[in-house]
């Protein structure tokens, strides 16, 4: 077997063993529905997330992400407030901007050899910050277009939901897979994250991947943030906070080596949907305080990294037998 | 002439690199590159490959004109090379690698089925059995070097350099990759091939370039060369000029430290060494022969998996660099620059340095107290700084060297290991280097002095062990140590080449 595999079965095991052990205790727990809103509530999370995990397995990070979901949300909010844009406009001009703007903090990053933890840190403190130029309030949106957006959902049998913005989610998660696992562009982010030396003599464009692999992010981000804005039908500039340190956990999780070069985007979906079954569970109980999600997913962290390491060493070992 | 270098020159701040170098390359020949350090053998590669940008002379490939900018220029133009270590990718699978930026595709979508193709096809030819879709670092490095080996003639085609690409492979290993080298010979590639162990250059070649201090010295057909006379021109020596024992005879004290059996897989054979109170034992060896290692296993800075080391009282523990230093014993590294001093701190602060930590953190030597201590020997290395409390970055080669001596002064050890300690400072420098060598054996210290400078050797040494091929070959004392035994007991051939044939 691949051991660069194991990862990804172990995150997978992993999910299915929690949410075997949920219904062990809330057989209700295995229903369509609370699937479906796995799926609706996780959604802004798992589309940054995807972009998150192409950032991670070039070696990067990516630090700005909670901070575009929350200047989109304000974006669209004003836009739709002060201008009679319709808001698929709306979205594009978003899309548009915050993919400049993921392009650009990758340009820095080519261009002055830093590291993207202090390029991407300037840009979380400056999208936060326009969006608070913005508006300081949360405003809400009353779009009809909106509404529709928000209700549009396919019954599964079960009378669950599978929303429009999961579906976004998935259809995500595969863009995802598709770019990181069969492109050209995905193998060179896999180089680049092995050895950006050795990628560079073996003739890999640095330059423009690494900047393509941050407008990526950034267009993940405003996609995600244009899912938030439509779930939470308001914009507000304190939303958000801390979202792009939930997507790191996501992806590592997933089995992502949090250094780079090694992992899948469908792992990431598993990490998203088993920090999500983690609050589903909190919310059945009742009675545990939410900071378990916190306690789980931080052990959760502890046993991907440690399961990486020692993957790492069998690997070592096996290759000098 | 398929490659060919006219009049090269590379000059870097301070030092001429590359000094008109000439060199030429035949379609079909392997054509080794040797030199010590320092002699110029990976500027040129690097010219040639367009890693660096020349400062003279010209480059003709098939008679004409090229000028590589970069790796990958050189690459489009026929240039491959193989390094000997990152080459390649290895979480990536041995298809992608060898694929990589070439994969064919299908609807826009990379294609497995293509690319395992494409990758089956480059690999026809080099006799390897494996999975392309497989990580590539589940694999040896033989192999992974085979695969860089292919991945680097698809692409170019036309010269395959080869830098050092043997140096971490086993005999078995070798003779794999030397199969594949002699097949892409036969095939009308011009193969330059770079390596230390002078057997496999021998076993290969079928010419020879020597380089020494930047400047060409010769070129000749492999068969027409013995080994002493390519040692002389890669050491400069000529055995006419034997010098003759310098160093004042007088009574070697006590043994006070005994190596058993000390060694590390694949670093250095297992070795018995015996040092006795007030002695300088000289080591010589060609680069990549075994030195530096055994200064690495006895420090602890590689942990031996082998032997003990042990003193009057009992067993010693030297499994870490803290530890060797708590047993009494000190290093003065080859690569000052990375592994010696710290350049932004003071005189003063890089003298207390090693004291410190044999001290512990927990009780700082007073300011007052490291300053009498940089004054002092500053004094008595005559160490030419305007004080004590300027970066060492900013001192001369020589002065760097004498600060790092202070270091290990201050310590007084019993054993102390000098890796090169005349490499790159001034002849003025130099000799006082030596006189301190003698003062500091004179005070009852022990030395193992590393160096490539027979000369050296010969004036300081009480005893000269000869290592090659990783392994200790010979001890010379007294009257037998001369420059020109040094060379023989270098040349003599070693047990490997038949071992890897």
């Amino acid at each position: 077997m691949n051991l660069r595999r194991l990862p990804l079965y172990a995150t997978i095991a992993i999910f299915v063993a929690a949410y075997l052990l949920c219904w062990l205790q809330f057989p209700n727990i295995l229903s369509t529905r609370v699937a479906g809103n796995l799926l609706t509530d996780n959604a802004y999370l798992g589309i940054a997330a995807v972009g998150m995990t192409i950032v991670i397995l070039s070696g990067g990070i990516d630090l700005s992400v909670g901070s575009v979901i929350a200047f989109a949300g304000v974006f669209i909010a004003v836009m739709l407030r002060d201008t009679g844009l319709h808001p698929l406009a709306v979205f594009a001009l978003l899309l548009i901007l915050t993919t400049a703007f993921g392009a650009a903090q990758g340009a820095l990053i080519h261009a002055l050899a830093m590291p993207a933890f202090i390029v991407t840190l300037a840009g979380m403190f400056l999208a936060r910050g326009i969006a608070y130029l913005l508006t300081l309030d949360s405003i809400p949106i009353d779009h009809p277009f909106f509404e529709s957006l928000q209700k549009a959902y396919w019954l599964m049998p079960g009378k669950g939901r599978l929303t429009l913005l999961g579906v976004l989610m998935l259809l995500s998660v595969l863009g995802g897979m598709l770019l990181a696992h069969r492109t050209r562009f995905g193998t060179n982010v896999f180089a680049i994250g092995g050895g950006e030396g050795t990628a560079r003599m073996m003739g890999v464009p640095i330059g423009r991947t690494t900047i393509l692999i941050y407008a990526f992010s950034g267009f993940m981000a405003g996609l995600a943030g244009i899912v938030f804005a439509i779930y939470t039908a308001a914009g507000y500039p304190l939303a958000t906070v801390g979202v792009e340190l939930n997507a790191i956990a996501a992806v590592v999780i997933g089995g992502t080596l949090l250094s780079g070069g090694s992992g899948t985007v469908l792992g990431t979906l598993f990490g998203v949907l088993t920090m999500g079954l983690i609050q589903t569970y909190i919310v059945f109980d009742g009675t545990l305080s939410s900071w378990w999600t916190k306690i789980v997913i931080g052990l959760l962290l502890f046993l991907f990294i440690v399961l990486q390491k020692g993957l790492l060493k069998v690997g070592l070992s096996r290759r000098t037998a | 002439m398929l490659l060919e270098a006219r009049g090269l020159l590379k000059r870097f701040p301070g030092t001429v690199a590359l000094d008109g170098v000439g060199f030429g390359l035949a379609a079909g020949e392997v054509h080794a590159l040797l030199g010590e350090n320092g002699a110029g053998k990976s500027t040129l590669i690097k010219c040639l490959t367009g890693a660096y940008r020349r400062d003279g002379g010209e480059i003709l490939l098939d008679g004409q004109p090229v000028d590589p900018r970069s790796t990958f220029e050189a690459q489009e133009l026929g240039i491959g090379t193989v390094y000997q270590e990152v080459n390649l990718l290895p979480n990536l699978t041995v298809a992608e690698n060898l694929t990589l930026g070439r994969q064919p595709r299908r609807l826009g979508l990379t294609s497995r089925r293509g690319m395992r193709a494409l990758a089956r096809e480059m690999l026809a030819g080099y006799g390897l059995d494996i999975d392309v879709e497989r990580d590539l670092g589940a694999y040896s490095v033989a192999v992974q070097q085979i695969v860089a080996i292919a991945r680097a003639v698809h692409l170019s085609g036309k010269v395959l350099i080869l830098d050092e690409p043997t140096a971490s492979l086993d005999a078995r290993e070798v003779a794999m990759l030397f199969e594949v080298v002699r097949r892409l010979r036969d095939r009308g590639l011009g193969i330059v091939f770079v390596s230390h162990f002078l057997d496999q250059v021998f076993a290969i070649s079928d010419r020879i370039t020597v380089l020494r201090n930047g400047r060409h010295i010769a070129t000749t057909e492999a068969a027409t060369l013995d080994r002493v006379r390519l040692i002389n021109l890669m050491l400069g020596r000529e055995l006419e000029q034997a010098t003759t024992h310098g160093r004042t005879a007088h009574d070697a004290g006590a043994e006070v430290l005994r190596a058993e059996g000390l060694g590390k897989r694949g670093r250095i054979a297992p070795f018995d060494l015996s040092v006795r109170a007030g002695e300088v034992i000289g080591m010589a060896g060609l680069l990549g022969s075994g030195r530096t290692e055994t200064a690495e296993v006895l420090f602890g800075a590689a942990a031996a998996d082998s032997g003990t080391v042990r003193d009057a009282k009992g067993p010693l523990d030297v499994s870490t660099p803290a530890r060797a230093i708590a047993s009494g014993f000190g290093f003065a590294p080859e690569d000052r620059k990375t592994d010696g001093i710290i350049g932004d701190l003071s005189v003063r602060e890089n003298i207390a340095l090693a004291l410190q930590a044999h001290r512990g953190w927990a009780r700082p030597i007073p300011r007052a107290e490291q300053r009498r201590l940089a004054e002092d020997f500053i004094r008595r290395l005559d160490i030419r700084t305007p004080g004590p409390e300027k970066p060492v970055g900013q001192l001369s080669g020589g002065n760097q060297q004498k600060v790092i001596l202070a270091r290990w002064l201050a310590m007084n050890p019993r054993f102390l290991i000098l890796d090169e300690p005349t490499r790159g400072i001034d002849v003025g420098a130099h000799a006082e280097v030596l006189r301190l060598i003698e003062e500091m054996v004179a005070g009852g210290m022990s030395l193992l002095v590393i160096s490539s400078e027979l000369e050296e050797l010969v004036a300081v040494s009480d005893r000269v062990i000869v290592v090659r091929d990783r392994s200790h070959v010979a001890e010379l004392t007294g009257q037998e140590i001369t420059t020109d035994a040094i060379v023989r007991a270098i040349a003599a051939p070693g047990a490997n080449l038949e071992a890897a044939e």
